[in-house]
C-alpha cells in the first residue's frame, strides 16, 4: 500500500511539475500577440505624455493632470502585458502583496508630501534669516 | 510548505501485528511541485520591496525636488529629446526581453540567446545614455552637491541605473549559465525572474520620465 500511495504520488508530482513549466501564472502567460498589444500601447501612451510636454500646447496644470493619468494606464499596461498580472496568479497572493504595497505607497507619499508642503508653508517668513544669523 | 512526513504502520497498528517487518516509510511530499510558484511569489515579494524603496526616493525628490538653492533648475536642465530616446532604449528592451521569454518557452535556444543579447544591448545604451547624461551635468557643475533638488535627483535616476546595472550583470550571468546547461528548468525559472525584475524596472522607469524628467520640464 505504502508503494502504491508513492508510486501514484510520483505520476501527480510530474504531472504538476510540467503544468508550473508551462502554464506559469508570473512568466509565461504571454503569448507574441499579448506582447505586441502591450509593446504598441505603451509607446503610444510614452509618445502622448512626450509630446504634450515639449510641444506645450495645454497649460501646465492639466498636461499634468494628463501625463499622471497616462503613467498610471502604462503602469496598468505594463503590469497586465508584460508582468502578466492578475487576481488569480498564485492563488491570489500577488494580487495582495501588490494591493498591500501600493497602500503603503500612497500613505507614504502622499503624507510625505502633504506633511512637507503644509510644514514648509507655515514657517514664518522671517524666520529663515534669523535662524541663519543665529550663531 | 506542504510537508507531509508519513509514517506507515506506526505505533498504534504495531502492537497486535508485528508480521508486518518493513521499517516506516518517511517520505516528503510535494517537494518540488511548485518550487517554480513559491518562487515567483517570493520573487514578486522582493520585487514590492524594491518598489518601497523607489517610493521613498519618489517621496524624497517630490519634497525636494523644487529646492534649487539658487542653482540650476529642472526646466534648465534636463534635456527631453535625450529622455525620450532612454525611454525608447527601456521599453525596447523590455519587448525583446518578452520575445526571448516566447522564445524560452518554445525551448529554442539560440534564439533565446539572440533576444537575450538584444536585451543586454538596449540595456547597455540606456546605461550610457544615463552616464552621458549625468557626465553632461556633473560638467555643467549640476553634480549632486549642488542643490537638495539635484541629490534627490541624482539618488533616484541612479538607484534604478544601478538597478538596470545589475540586471545586466544577471543577464549576462544567465546567457552563460543557458549556453552551458541549455533551457534546463532551473534556467527557465532564473529567467522568468529577470523577466519580472526587468519589467518592473521599467515600470519604475515611466514614474522617473513621468514625475522627475516631464513634470520638472513643466515646474
Amino acid at each position: 500500500m505504502s508503494t502504491h500511495a508513492h508510486g501514484d504520488h510520483h505520476v501527480d508530482h510530474g504531472h504538476d511539475h510540467g503544468h508550473d513549466d508551462h502554464g506559469h501564472p508570473a512568466g509565461a502567460h504571454g503569448t507574441f500577440g499579448s506582447y505586441m498589444i502591450g509593446f504598441v500601447l505603451s509607446v503610444i501612451l510614452t509618445v502622448i505624455p512626450f509630446w504634450l510636454v515639449m510641444n506645450g500646447t495645454l497649460d501646465n496644470t492639466t498636461t499634468t493632470v494628463v501625463i499622471l493619468a497616462l503613467a498610471v494606464v502604462q503602469i496598468i499596461v505594463h503590469m497586465v502585458y508584460f508582468l502578466h498580472m492578475n487576481g488569480r496568479a498564485e492563488g491570489g497572493w500577488s494580487m495582495l502583496a501588490m494591493i498591500f504595497t501600493i497602500v503603503v505607497v500612497v500613505i507614504m507619499f502622499s503624507g510625505s508630501l502633504w506633511v512637507m508642503y503644509h510644514m514648509n508653508h507655515n514657517m514664518m517668513p522671517g524666520m529663515t534669516p534669523d535662524m541663519s544669523k543665529m550663531p | 510548505m506542504t510537508t507531509t512526513v508519513e509514517a506507515m504502520h506506526g505505533s498504534h497498528a504495531g502492537h497486535d501485528t508485528p508480521r508486518d517487518a518493513t521499517p516506516p516509510v518517511f517520505y516528503v511530499r510535494d517537494e518540488h511541485a511548485h518550487e517554480a510558484a513559491s518562487t515567483a511569489l517570493g520573487f514578486w515579494i522582493y520585487l514590492m520591496s524594491d518598489c518601497l524603496i523607489f517610493a521613498v526616493l519618489f517621496a524624497t525628490y517630490g519634497v525636494l525636488g523644487a529646492s534649487y538653492a539658487g542653482g540650476p533648475t529642472a526646466k534648465e536642465l534636463f534635456d527631453l529629446p535625450l529622455v525620450a530616446l532612454n525611454t525608447s532604449m527601456l521599453l525596447l528592451s523590455s519587448i525583446t526581453y518578452g520575445f526571448a521569454m516566447l522564445a524560452m518557452e518554445k525551448g529554442r535556444t539560440a534564439q533565446t540567446q539572440g533576444w537575450l543579447a538584444i536585451t543586454l544591448l538596449f540595456g547597455l545604451a540606456f546605461l550610457g545614455i544615463e552616464l552621458y547624461e549625468f557626465a553632461h551635468l556633473i560638467h555643467e557643475g549640476a553634480g549632486p552637491w549642488r542643490s537638495a533638488f539635484l541629490s534627490a535627483f541624482f539618488t533616484l535616476v541612479g538607484t534604478h541605473g544601478l538597478h538596470v546595472t545589475f540586471g545586466s550583470v544577471w543577464l549576462v550571468t544567465l546567457m552563460v549559465q543557458v549556453a552551458r546547461r541549455g533551457l534546463i528548468p532551473a534556467n527557465r525559472r532564473r529567467l522568468m525572474c529577470l523577466s519580472m525584475f526587468w519589467h518592473f524596472l521599467d515600470v519604475i522607469w515611466i514614474g522617473v520620465f513621468t514625475y522627475v524628467y516631464l513634470m520638472g520640464a513643466l515646474r
